[in-house]
């Protein structure tokens, strides 16, 4: 038996960079609470168009929670009122009959809004240009199990890897610090043989890049960790602590 | 080495490292302190005093504590309006209401203003009379150390005093409950700066800090205030 609920959505719309915005008010009615967020934001586009007025602007792609395209900030909460999901995978099961439904964009001075509740989040593939690879030498394929690796190392470096890079964490974030993604990407390599050999310059070009770029310093609220929809760890800002602080005396 | 502590993680490296000998400073401090609460007139207070004021390797640290003070309390600003700045100007009109983040990790400059209001008051009651401008009440005593009458500064008269005040009573308990918090979260906090920490250790970290954060809060207010109730003569 299908279920709708009938909301209020307030959305931020915000013409674009240097625009001022405003939250519009719009009702929806008879929403599946089978459907996903975004689906239910593309009816409200739709009824926008259909009204002859300009869509919303809002990130996505996968809409499978791999990506890390989507976004939001739904009531008081990066990805919304559910845990360890984005927001493609949020239901509208989440949300009452009658609900208003507040939806904002990430807001954070290192991601600076492009339109309505899209920010740019280029910095992040800065930081990761800055070192988030490993090189490797041309030639013929290696044998994939050929240097062994313990499995604990092998599980904590797939946990960090899980990050999609999608941005809750500076979201969340009352410093607005990038700590727990550059964490993450520094230590599924450092976990590894592989990353090992260049560990010591990526930790130090990462956060170069990081504070450069204008994020935060890094308080060890663990706000980011609750709002991650993938749970990277804290844990992972302690070994990038650890790492940075080895490079710099390695110096 | 500038761009060691210039970076975000080496502005919070100094602030780690000193709150953690701001954290070894309170231990000894809450250790003398204790003297106070043994009936004996005030003597073996009296004593600590003495050996805290002129043992030679107090004298190279204080300077050193003042130190710790200062870039803990600069650069606990520094972060903060770094971090605001970083932030950006918007709020989020819907609010956070993200769970299971302990109040005090967020309020951190709060409790620390809140310390350091009590420390002002703290350092005029104390440290002002006993190092510069001297007070009726700190007196010289005779006690006994090792069995030698050595002539001291009757420091426990002047403390005994101050805390006969309500109020007085009233701001340390205050400052202590502060810090408690602040300590709370402090703890923890800067052993994941330095990167002393895993999933595990953090568990441990968090329970150890609380425990030491309220022997610290628990500690110093009680002292004060078995001082007002029972240790005034009448």
């Amino acid at each position: 038996m299908e279920k709708t609920i009938n909301i209020k959505l307030r959305v931020w719309r915000q013409a674009g960079p240097k625009a001022k915005g405003r939250f519009e008010t719009y009702e929806l009615k008879n929403i599946s609470t089978d459907s996903s967020f975004l689906e239910m934001m593309d009816i409200l586009n739709e009824q926008l168009i259909s009204e002859g007025k300009e869509p919303v602007a809002f990130d996505h792609d996968c809409r499978e929670g791999i990506c890390g395209m989507c976004s939001l900030y739904i009531n008081g909460r990066p990805h919304g009122p559910d845990d360890r999901v984005t927001t493609c995978q949020l239901h509208m099961r989440k949300f009452k009959d009658g609900e208003t439904i507040t939806v904002e964009p990430w807001r954070s001075a290192g991601f600076p809004i492009i339109k309505d509740l899209i920010v740019d989040r280029s910095a992040f593939d800065k930081i990761i240009a800055a070192g988030g690879y490993i090189s490797v030498s041309t030639g013929g394929v290696p044998d994939a199990n050929a240097i062994p690796i313990p499995k604990e190392a092998a599980d904590e470096a797939m946990d960090a890897a899980s990050c999609i890079g999608c941005g809750a964490c500076v979201a969340a974030c009352k410093n607005g610090s990038a700590m727990l993604f550059v964490s993450a990407k520094v230590s599924h390599l450092a976990l590894l043989p592989q990353g090992r050999v260049e560990a010591a310059r990526r930790a130090r070009n990462m956060v170069a890049k990081m504070d450069e770029l204008g994020f935060g310093n890094c308080t060890n609220t663990g706000a980011c960790e609750v709002e991650c929809p993938k749970g990277i760890s804290l844990a992972n800002i302690a070994r990038l602590n650890r790492e940075f602080l080895k490079a710099k005396l390695k110096e | 080495m500038s761009s060691t502590l210039g970076s975000s993680i080496g502005k919070k490296l100094l602030m780690s490292i000193s709150g953690l000998f701001l954290i070894l400073f309170l231990v000894v401090h809450l250790t003398v302190n204790s003297f106070l609460l043994v009936p004996d007139g005030g003597d073996l207070f009296n004593a600590g005093a003495h050996f805290m004021a002129t043992n030679p390797a107090v004298r190279v640290i204080e300077p050193l504590l003042a130190l710790g003070f200062i870039i803990h309390i600069l650069y606990g600003v520094k972060l903060t309006l770094e971090n605001r700045r970083a932030r950006g100007p918007e709020r989020y009109a819907s609010g956070k209401k993200t769970q299971g983040v302990s109040w005090a990790s967020q309020n951190m400059l709060v409790l620390g203003i809140t310390v350091a209001a009590f420390l002002v008051l703290h350092i005029a009651n104390f440290w002002v009379k006993m190092k510069i401008t001297g007070d009726p009440r700190l007196e010289h005593t005779t006690i006994e150390i090792g069995g030698v009458p050595t002539q001291v500064e009757n420091a426990y008269a002047l403390v005994n005093t101050t805390f006969s005040y309500l109020w007085i009573v009233v701001v340390y308990v205050i400052g202590a409950v502060g810090l408690a918090i602040h300590l709370s979260h402090g703890f923890w906090s800067a052993f994941q700066t330095i990167g002393f920490s895993n999933q595990l250790w953090r568990k441990r970290l968090t329970i150890l800090g609380n425990i030491f954060a309220w022997i610290i809060g628990v500690g110093f207010s009680s002292i004060a205030i078995l001082q007002y109730l029972f240790y005034q003569p009448n």
